[in-house]
Order: structure tokens, then C-alpha cells, then sequence
């Protein structure tokens, strides 16, 4: 009964992840010329490789800013729509609608918002008086521009995990905190926010992996570009792989996600959970 | 919730602020669809006037072949979900019903698909899949994803809370192994199936990255792969034209949302409890 899924996971999870850090030390097979081994090679041309260090830079400062603001946004939405508001109804769909669309879809759409000239973004700033920008197009824009659009479609997700937590949170400790006359912002610092610990660790992972797993907007939008401004190191590996198929290094580049993945595990396992049961 | 009695009315400032956000939200959104619904020259005016067309879905219908792309998501995210099904159930009912050696080591090899997700492995993926002479089927996008860690995760804590006497009940019966999993475990994880399978469905209805590696032809790109060839090629910016052709792409999952919201976030929320 095990064995069909199991022989699956091995040949599309185990069987790749091994096959990956050992074509990393073999040159990129050629109609010619079989593979053969090189040692560090592949490492060494990746530590040579400048694009290689920008996407490393990008996806670095991509995970800080859409992992916290995130996480963050996630929260505040959780907490307003758990609460007695106004549209409570319309607020829970209008933050969980980027969840279901597809990024592709998400990705054009906000291309579209962002496009100078006809973006709404470009209007908005046109009534203001801004001067005119190219988001997406200049250098010094371009990746907090992906940002927010990764940020956009996540904190919807990560909201539900929150609610989820708050529905569970018994009713009475509110009251006994009312009753104690404690404020607001010190029953959440106090109460709740170790409450929910367990689901902001469980976000945190998720929010990490994501980070290093979401570049459909990416292809998108712009291509890796201006310059690699935005390129992350998914598309990058992308881009080795499958535009200039260049196994041997795309197995290297692999293995560098494939490391930052099994740390994130790692310190889950071993540090989070511990911390998440008191 | 509403009637938690000490709840307090939320303060005004919070209300402007969640209103402020949501409002941010939906905006590329309304965006996108007041240009796909009015003729190109109003894309970018705003204007009462405006006359509502359909024309621009006529045209990117027409552009592209979308039809084949519906059919082929529609066919590769069925297989996906039956498949996970079948599969992650059985293994699940393996690891909770018997004890063998090795079975927590195997386990935690299980869980490690939920880390290492074949989107990051798919240089080895796709040779493997050129290998077995797939690329360019749907087969070869959706085989990787067949055993789910997920939904075996997920059936396995679910399995284990039903009750022992119910089990030993259906074996007084003389139920065999697999008649006790039809009718004790799966009727009583039904919530969990839907919940899995929105997830599953939602997941894999937008994928984008490996189906855009396996596949280079109209006979097997899912949507979001077609509406990517059709947004970056031959429109070059008739944006009244490539945002109907993604509202088209997205609309199927949208509307399914949209009516049926409350399933959907407490799928999602299940999903996410362990």
C-alpha cells in the first residue's frame, strides 16, 4: 500500500536531490563529450559569476522585506476581521482574493498596474504631480516592486493561519484581561502573541520557503531584468538550466537552495519547535 | 466571533486602516477588470460613460488557443487530485494501521518532500522526465506531484483520531483491511478530502514554473503557461486584450471563491492546522 507513493517521492524528491549534489561535481554533458567529473568547478565558475552573487543579494533582501511585512500584514488582518468591524465580510474576501489567482495572473495584472504612462500607479502620481517612473524598468525600483507584488498575494494567505488561531483563543481570557483592566496592546503583547506563537513559527516557514520558491512573477514581469536587478535565485537556476543548459552549474546553484531549504528545516526542527510548546 | 460577548466594537482608526488595506487589495484587481470590459481606447480614462463590451474576451479567446489550455488544466489538475488521492490515502492507512520496522525513518523521508518541493529540482526532474520520453505531456507535469508528504501528512493525523473501537467493530463484522478504510477511515476524513483537494486544486490550477519546463507545445500547456506565451508574444501591449485573456485565466478559481468563500477559508484554515 506504501509502495506506489513511495516509490514516487523517491524518484521525484530523494532520487533528484542526491542526482542533483553529485551532477554538481561533473561537467555539463555535451553530444560529444560525455560528462565527466571536475571536482569544484561548477563552484568555482559560480563564485565567479557576478549575476550569481546579484540574484543571491536580491533573493536576501526579497526574503527581509516580504517576510516580515508579510507575516506582519497577516496579523493585522486577522486580528480586524476576527473582531466586531464594519464589512467584516468584504474585508476577509477582499484580503484573501490574491490567494486564489494564479501568480501568472496576479503578475500581469500588476504589470499592467505598474506600466508607465497607462498604470494606474503612473495616473494616481500624474494627478499628484509626480514626475513619471518606470517601476519596473529602473534599477533602483524594480525589485521593491516585485516585492510588493509578492507580498500582495501572500499576507491573504498567511491571514487564514492567524484566524484559524484566533477563533481558538477562548473568549474568556479576553474577558478576565477586561476585567483586570487591561489595555488593548498589552493584551495582545501578552496574551495573544504567545498564544499564537505556534501559528507565527508555522507562517515564518512557510514565509522562508516561499521566498526562495516564488518567481513565476518574475518571468513575468521582468525577466530577471533591468540589469538582473530582480533576478532571484529560482529564476537564475532557471536561466542556467534551461536557457543556456548548463546542467552542470544549474546542479551547483541547485544545491546552494537545496542548503538554504535543509537549514530552514533544520532550525525548525531543532530550535522553533521547542520554543513553539511551553 | 460575533458572539463572543466581551468583544469589544473595534476602535474607529482600525476600521479606516482595514478598510484603507482592503480597499489597496482589490485595487489592481477592479483595475484589471474595468480595462478588460471596456473597448482599448478607455484602458487607462475613467468615465461613467464607458460603454461595457465583452469584445475584448471575444478577441483573446480568438487569439490564442484557450480552449485547448482550459481542457488541458482542467484534465491535468483532475488527474493530480485523483492521483494524490488514491495514492496518499493508501500509504497513509499503511503507516497508521501497521507497524513494520523502519516506519518512522520512512516517515520522516516523507516529510521531506515538504521542504524540497520538485519546483527546485527541476533540472533533475526534467531529466528524468526526458528519460521516460514525457516532456511535453501532461502526464510529465503532473507525475512529480502525485504522492503529496501533504496529504499523506495531512490523512495520517486525521486517521489516527478515529476511534479504535470503530475499527474493531468493522472487524467483528469480518471486514476485510481495505473495506474498513472505505467505510470507517475515508467517510469519516470527508471534511479533510474536501479541504486537501481545494488546496490541491487551487495549487495546481495556478502552477507555472515546471509545466513551463516540460512543456513546448499547444498539446499539453496548462493556462498559466499559454496566457505567459500569449501575454509576452504576438499582443505586444493591447492591454484591454491581455488582461480579459487573465481574468479568463483566472475566472474558473475566482468565481468557485467567490461563491463559495466560506469553504474555501475554513479549507484553507484545516489544511493549515496540523
Amino acid at each position: 500500500m506504501l509502495l506506489p507513493a513511495l516509490v514516487l517521492l523517491a524518484a521525484f524528491t530523494h532520487y533528484p536531490a542526491v542526482a542533483t549534489i553529485i551532477d554538481s561535481f561533473m561537467s555539463t554533458p555535451k553530444p560529444n563529450r560525455p560528462s565527466v567529473f571536475v571536482g569544484l568547478d561548477n563552484y568555482a565558475s559560480m563564485i565567479e559569476d557576478p549575476i550569481f552573487w546579484q540574484a543571491l543579494r536580491n533573493n536576501l533582501w526579497f526574503a527581509l522585506a516580504t517576510i516580515p511585512l508579510s507575516v506582519g500584514l497577516a496579523l493585522a488582518m486577522a486580528l480586524w476581521v476576527n473582531g466586531r468591524m464594519a464589512g467584516r465580510g468584504f474585508l476577509r474576501m477582499a484580503y484573501f482574493t490574491p490567494t486564489v489567482l494564479p501568480m501568472i495572473a496576479v503578475a500581469n495584472i500588476w504589470l499592467f498596474f505598474y506600466t508607465p504612462t497607462y498604470g494606474l500607479l503612473e495616473q494616481i502620481g500624474g494627478a499628484l504631480g509626480l514626475p513619471s517612473q518606470n517601476w519596473l524598468g529602473d534599477k533602483s525600483t524594480a525589485l521593491a516592486s516585485i516585492t510588493v507584488v509578492a507580498i500582495w498575494k501572500e499576507a491573504g494567505f498567511f491571514m487564514i493561519f492567524y484566524l484559524a488561531a484566533l477563533q481558538g483563543i477562548s473568549p474568556s481570557l479576553r474577558e478576565a484581561a477586561a476585567i483586570e483592566g487591561a489595555g488593548r496592546w498589552f493584551f495582545f503583547r501578552r496574551v495573544l502573541w504567545p498564544l499564537l506563537m505556534p501559528t507565527t513559527i508555522f507562517v515564518l516557514v512557510n514565509a522562508v520557503i516561499n521566498a526562495f520558491r516564488m518567481v513565476d512573477h518574475v518571468v513575468v514581469m521582468t525577466r530577471g531584468g533591468p540589469d538582473n536587478a530582480t533576478s532571484l535565485l529560482l529564476y537564475h537556476l532557471y536561466e542556467v538550466g534551461f536557457k543556456y543548459w548548463d546542467q552542470g552549474y544549474a546542479a551547483a546553484i541547485t544545491v546552494v537552495l537545496l542548503a538554504a531549504l535543509a537549514t530552514v528545516a533544520l532550525v525548525q526542527f531543532f530550535v522553533l519547535d521547542k520554543k513553539a510548546h511551553y | 466571533m460575533s458572539g463572543q460577548p466581551f468583544q469589544q466594537q473595534s476602535p474607529v482608526v482600525d476600521t479606516i486602516a482595514a478598510w484603507l488595506l482592503a480597499i489597496l487589495w482589490v485595487l489592481p484587481l477592479l483595475y484589471a477588470v474595468w480595462t478588460a470590459f471596456h473597448p482599448s481606447e478607455f484602458s487607462a480614462k475613467f468615465s461613467l460613460s464607458a460603454p461595457i463590451t465583452l469584445e475584448n474576451f471575444e478577441r483573446a479567446w480568438g487569439a490564442a488557443p484557450f480552449a485547448r489550455y482550459f481542457f488541458n488544466t482542467t484534465v491535468l489538475v483532475a488527474m493530480i487530485l485523483a492521483a494524490q488521492l488514491l495514492l496518499c490515502t493508501l500509504a497513509a492507512y499503511a503507516f497508521v494501521r501497521y507497524e513494520f520496522r523502519g516506519k518512522n525513518i520512512l516517515f520522516a523521508l516523507v516529510l521531506v518532500q515538504l521542504m524540497i518541493m520538485p519546483d527546485i529540482l527541476l533540472v533533475e526532474n526534467y531529466k528524468t522526465m526526458s528519460k521516460l520520453g514525457l516532456i511535453d505531456t501532461l502526464l510529465g507535469i503532473g507525475l512529480p506531484y502525485f504522492a503529496s508528504a501533504f496529504a499523506i501528512f495531512l490523512l495520517r493525523q486525521t486517521f489516527k483520531g478515529i476511534p479504535k473501537e470503530l475499527v474493531e467493530a468493522a472487524t467483528m463484522e469480518g471486514a476485510s483491511s481495505l473495506q474498513i478504510l472505505w467505510r470507517v477511515y475515508v467517510p469519516l476524513a470527508k471534511p479533510v478530502y474536501v479541504a486537501f483537494s481545494l488546496v490541491s486544486v487551487s495549487y495546481h490550477w495556478n502552477n507555472f514554473l515546471w509545466p513551463l519546463v516540460v512543456t513546448n507545445s499547444v498539446n499539453s500547456r496548462p493556462l498559466t503557461v499559454g496566457l505567459q506565451v500569449f501575454a509576452s508574444t504576438d499582443q505586444g501591449i493591447d492591454w484591454s486584450i491581455i488582461t480579459a485573456a487573465t481574468l479568463l485565466t483566472a475566472a474558473p478559481l475566482l468565481g468557485a471563491f467567490l461563491l463559495f468563500q466560506r469553504q474555501f477559508v475554513q479549507s484553507f484554515m484545516r489544511a493549515g492546522i496540523k
